[in-house]
């Protein structure tokens, strides 16, 4: 991790700290704030206040407050625990899933690798938002149908990548030689093989991540996700949807915390995928 | 020829399994459609008479039988809401879809190739590191985001800052659609979606594009080209862009997907009456014929297009025609 920090590009670094202080502000600011992020107060008086506005009891709104007179960072950063809970379990559930079926499909081969392979290409056959639209119509929204759904659609492309990367292990030297001195199959492919053969799923999740965050936040802004009062950065940017014209910042603030988490970690995925890329290069040249 | 129509069988085989995946996810969702439909006040007989006349009184393995022939009809049922066919709803919003859509991917393509290919040629200047940080933030913008922020830009924004009448581009409702000064007018409206749906997808298509235009360029043919002394625009036009070809048409069957959920948004927001606003209101509406089939009709345009984009490979690539 140290090497890791220190041979990053200003931009990596940049993605981390902005990820590392979502994930803090998103934690203590609800926590901390005076004003409760979901109760409404006086809304006469505090609604519709743009950002950097300082209201009548001294509060001060960095991003303004909504229709409701709620603060828009305070909910923002609530919304944060929701939208960045759901995208990092989605993305890491589906990875998780991923890597033992490709890992299970390339090491054992036959019906089932086909089978599980089959069913990928089923499932990447289809939009994958229409897959979470016609699975959110059929059953009542929430954050833990949201979870079930991203895990559902999103295993293919890591099992793929493991599968390939199990199937290319598979005959190489040290496992033949972890077999010669006793091990058992199950063992060869879990201390030897799997670990040679996650740095692509590692790359996958870190960039699903991304992708997870922004499906959660379409099926919320269509109101089939998370359903208010709960905020989430999907369903904060849908209240501001009716007021765009007379108070676009209720839907512009979310929207930059969104961008910001889903740019972090796109330039952190390309950012690893290029070191283990370089990795891979080093180990080929060591070897020739 | 013979791959041809095994790529042909594939694809139709890969239509029926996603048909079927979508009867089954249908069936096996909980909550039972009838108790949706029949009015609080309905008898256990007129329950029961609803569900004989929706088919859905039949053991599964018939009921599928019995929509499987249906759906080789062309039959995609009856829309609960419109009373109508599904064929006849889909294909009044199916056009708007396909118009949007459709010009939608051609500028994407044009405009992220360009920018892709751009970056590749000045690949480490000040203005690929520019071009790859705006890209990667616009793929990172939602495109729902991305279409209210147009909206306050060119409305609201567009008064605040005293631009002219012009650039004040409209972002919902029509007021006639007929003759040359609607033709106009539905031309003003198209702009900010067809912006929105665009920029998304190109900045996509740009990383893509870039990745590959460094490959091409690192290759030793290039280099061996450039060192006998061939101009760097031939270079990029013969050498490169040739080769590049394949991969483009890939690009292409790629940057669908994206257009297509992206037209699910921008729909709802900007009030198109296409197949993408069809299809969320018909969720709320729980209307499944029209769900169903709205997923069909999506499933069978990326299958489509995949498909095409393998049968146009080999004629573009000659190392494929094996």
């Amino acid at each position: 991790m140290t090497t890791f920090w220190c041979t990053a590009g200003w931009q990596t670094r940049a993605a981390l700290l902005v990820l590392l202080a979502l994930a803090l502000g998103a934690l203590l600011v609800p926590a901390l704030a005076g004003t409760s992020p979901t109760a409404i107060g006086d809304a006469l008086a505090l609604r519709l206040l743009p950002p950097l506005s300082v209201d009548a009891s001294h509060h001060f709104h960095l991003l303004g407050t909504d229709a409701f007179g709620r603060d828009l960072f305070v909910r923002a950063m609530l919304a944060g625990r929701l939208s960045l809970a759901v995208g990092i379990a989605g993305s890491v559930l589906a990875g998780a899933a991923g890597i033992a079926i490709g890992a299970i499909g390339g090491w054992e081969g036959g019906v089932l690798d086909r089978i599980a392979m089959g069913a990928g290409d089923v499932l990447l056959a289809i939009p994958r938002l229409v897959i979470l639209l016609v699975c959110a119509a059929l059953w009542p929204p929430g954050a833990t149908m949201v979870i079930t759904i991203l895990v559902l659609t999103g295993w293919m492309g890591v099992a793929r990548l493991v599968r390939g990367e199990v199937r290319g292990l598979r005959a190489r030297p040290f496992v033949e030689s972890a077999y010669a001195m006793g091990a058992s199959p199950a063992r060869v492919l879990w201390m030897h093989v799997l670990p040679n053969a996650l740095a692509p799923a590692i790359v996958a999740m870190a960039l699903g991540v991304g992708s997870a965050v922004l499906l959660e936040s379409g099926l919320s802004f269509l109101g089939l996700g998370i359903q208010p009062p709960a905020p989430s950065w999907g369903n904060m940017i849908a209240d501001g949807r009716e007021l765009i014209v007379l108070a676009p910042w209720i839907a512009l603030a979310p929207g930059l915390a969104l961008i910001l988490t889903v740019l972090s970690c796109t330039l952190l995925g390309d950012a690893l995928r290029d070191r283990l890329a370089g990795d891979e290069l080093e180990t080929m040249r060591a070897r020739s | 020829m013979r791959s041809i129509v095994r790529q042909l069988a594939a694809a139709l085989a890969l239509f029926w399994v996603v048909l079927t995946l979508t009867f089954v996810l249908i069936r096996a969702a909980p909550g039972d459609p009838v108790s949706f439909l029949a009015p609080p006040t309905a008898t256990p007989s007129e329950f029961a008479q609803l569900r004989a006349s929706l088919n859905l009184d039949a053991p599964v393995t018939v009921q599928y039988g019995r929509w499987a022939r249906e759906i080789f009809k062309g039959d995609l049922g009856t829309s609960f809401v419109a009373r109508r066919p599904v064929t006849t709803v889909l294909g009044e919003a199916l056009p708007i879809s396909l118009t949007l859509g459709g010009i939608s991917l051609i500028l994407t393509f044009v405009l992220g190739v360009a920018i892709g290919g751009l970056q590749g040629a000045r690949r480490g200047t000040h203005l690929d590191s520019v071009l790859t940080f705006a890209t990667t933030t616009v793929y990172a913008a939602p495109s729902f985001w991305l279409a209210l922020s147009l909206i306050a830009l060119f409305t609201y924004g567009a008064a605040q800052l005293g631009l002219p009448a012009w650039l004040r581009l409209p972002a919902f409702g029509v007021r006639d659609t007929a003759g040359a000064s609607g033709l106009a007018e539905l031309v003003r409206h198209a702009i900010l979606p067809v912006l929105t749906l665009t920029l998304v997808g190109a900045a996509g298509i740009a990383r893509y594009a870039r990745t590959s235009a460094v490959e091409l360029l690192g290759l030793q043919w290039v280099r061996t080209a450039v060192a006998k002394g061939v101009p760097a625009r031939a270079v990029h036009a013969r050498h490169v862009l040739a080769n590049a070809l394949p991969t483009l048409l890939i690009l292409f069957a790629l940057a669908l997907p994206g257009v297509l959920a992206g037209s699910v948004f921008v729909e709802t927001v900007f009030g198109w009456p296409g197949v993408g606003r069809l299809m969320v209101s018909s969720i709320f509406a729980r209307d499944y014929p029209v769900v169903v089939g709205a997923t069909v009709v999506y499933a069978a345009i990326v299958i489509l297009a995949n498909l095409a984009a393998d049968l146009v490979l080999p004629l573009v690539d000659p190392r494929r025609r094996t």
